[in-house]
């Protein structure tokens, strides 16, 4: 599809065996060493990859709809991304199905993050609501979505988030609702905060809701994480700038949306998520039963 | 003709731990079920160290090569098979479900796993097929395997002495597994 997913063999090598003899900079480097890189360094690198994709696309290279598996300025993705070609497969019948959840997978009280203990969260009270659809346009009811997030002091209920922000005791931060039969999802939470992580020096993350959501075929699965408008950490977080193509990014931002702000209760954010390809580009090769 | 871009992926993160894994999301059937088979294995990255923090999810037909279409993995009854499992893996990088073989889903076809990785530091994530160990003996007329040459090798996974499926997976390396991209008809 795009040459993101096909990184070449020949320049990326076999990282195992390079990692000892060959130091090549900060490209090779590892965790540990990683947390030594400046912003200035990941910033500049991110300036250098999306320069020469835009010049690429003005030379007629294809648009990159997707994030780069192979992008350095993330150094934990150096050792873990694939360094051979995507293999291209004609789905099967399995792939173009996908499991059934339903009001017996998630309670309705599942998607209302404010609710889960004894009293209110600390933070900006807000709603992200949205619709489900295909390439087509078409709603997709029916469909899991979970969410996880910070809470408004950009900390995470999880034993390897140690930095020092105070849990709220009054907030978990997970959800989960099922689309409605117009394709509609909704949650009520509290706006998370952005947080410091180890990618090099002084790194942070803008304030992110992470998503994950299924499709009507498995080979549509997503778990992708939602913005906030005009945070000024996008030019200098590599996780959100892994998506080369500025149109591609934008669309992980929700949008302030006044007409879903409740009166002296909570700001509204809209926010709607496309699956890749439509149940109609392919023709089912039996008979399928949901 | 699709018309609307899709959404990106984004890396799951080093935070899913709390929030994605789910109780019994292993277990696709019980371990006493007569069938029951183990699917394990770990995930490794490209130094050969075990990656901690990957998820894997599987999706498959039942035995008989039927496509699931019950709901209730999330909260599993015990009884019903949906094909769906979610397993994160231990600070060895290891992952294990219990489960069924899938049966072929039509006439000719090598039955799979459908699998899903996702891991800290993975910018998106990737599909890949978990094919039984008898697919050895059928590459050479399976369309996609075939195609893969040697790597093929990299799908199948091995059976262990007690009759259960192993399949590591490696993100980089001389047995890098391999990973799809599915074809989309426009
Ligand atoms: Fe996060």
């Amino acid at each position: 599809m795009t040459d993101s997913n096909n990184p070449t063999p020949q320049t990326q090598g076999s990282a195992a065996q390079d990692a000892e003899e060959t130091q090549e900079g900060p490209i090779r480097a590892t965790d540990p060493l990683a947390t030594t890189a400046s912003q200035e360094q990941i910033t500049a690198e991110i300036v250098e990859i999306e320069t020469e994709y835009r010049n690429g696309v003005a030379a007629g290279k294809p648009v990159e709809e997707r994030p780069r598996i192979d992008y350095p300025p993330y150094r934990s993705s150096l050792l873990r991304h694939p360094t051979k070609s995507l293999a291209l497969a004609d789905p099967e019948t399995i792939e173009l199905h996908s499991p059934a959840f339903g009001h017996r997978d998630v309670s309705w009280v599942e998607s209302d993050l404010t609710i889960q203990h004894n009293g209110d969260p600390i933070g900006e009270r807000m709603v992200v609501t949205g619709r489900l659809l295909d390439g087509d346009g078409r709603p997709v009811p029916g469909q899991l979505i979970e969410v996880w997030q910070a809470n408004s002091a950009g900390r995470y209920v999880h034993k390897r988030d140690q930095h020092p922000a105070p849990l709220d005791p009054n907030f978990t931060g997970t959800g989960r609702t099922i689309t409605d039969e117009n394709g509609w999802y909704r949650f009520q939470t509290i706006k998370p905060g952005p947080y410091p992580w180890r990618n090099h020096t002084n790194a942070w993350r803008p304030a992110h809701i992470h998503f994950s959501v299924f499709g009507t075929a498995i080979t549509q699965r997503i778990v992708t994480q939602m913005y906030f408008p005009s945070d000024p950490l996008f030019a200098l977080d590599p996780i959100y700038q892994s998506i080369v193509d500025q149109d591609a990014r934008d669309r992980l931002i929700a949008t302030y949306d006044h007409s879903l702000t409740s009166p002296e209760w909570a700001l509204g954010y809209r926010w709607d998520i496309v699956l890749n390809g439509s149940k109609r580009t392919w023709t089912e090769p039996e008979e399928g039963d949901h | 003709m699709t018309t609307l871009a899709a959404t990106p992926g984004q890396t799951v993160g080093p935070f899913y731990g709390y929030a994605l894994p789910f109780e019994g999301g292993e277990s696709l059937v019980d371990r006493s079920h007569p069938a029951a088979v183990r699917l394990y294995g770990r995930v490794f990255d490209g130094n050969g160290a075990p990656i901690p923090d990957a998820l894997v999810e599987i999706w498959q037909a039942d035995e008989q090569g039927r496509v699931p279409a019950a709901e209730g993995s999330l909260r599993r009854d015990g009884y019903t098979f949906t094909g769906f499992g979610r397993a994160a893996v231990d600070d060895n990088g290891m992952f294990s479900f219990t489960t069924v073989e899938p049966g072929s889903t039509r006439e000719g076809a090598l039955p799979f796993f459908s699998v899903i990785v996702f891991a800290r530091g993975l910018p998106d994530r990737l599909y890949t097929r978990v094919y039984l160990p008898e697919a050895v003996d059928s590459i050479a007329d399976d369309a996609f395997l075939s195609s893969l040459g040697e790597r093929a090798a990299t799908l199948i996974a091995r059976r262990d002495a007690r009759g259960d499926l192993v399949f590591d997976i490696h993100m980089q390396g001389d047995d890098e597994t391999v990973f799809l991209e599915h074809r989309q008809k426009d």
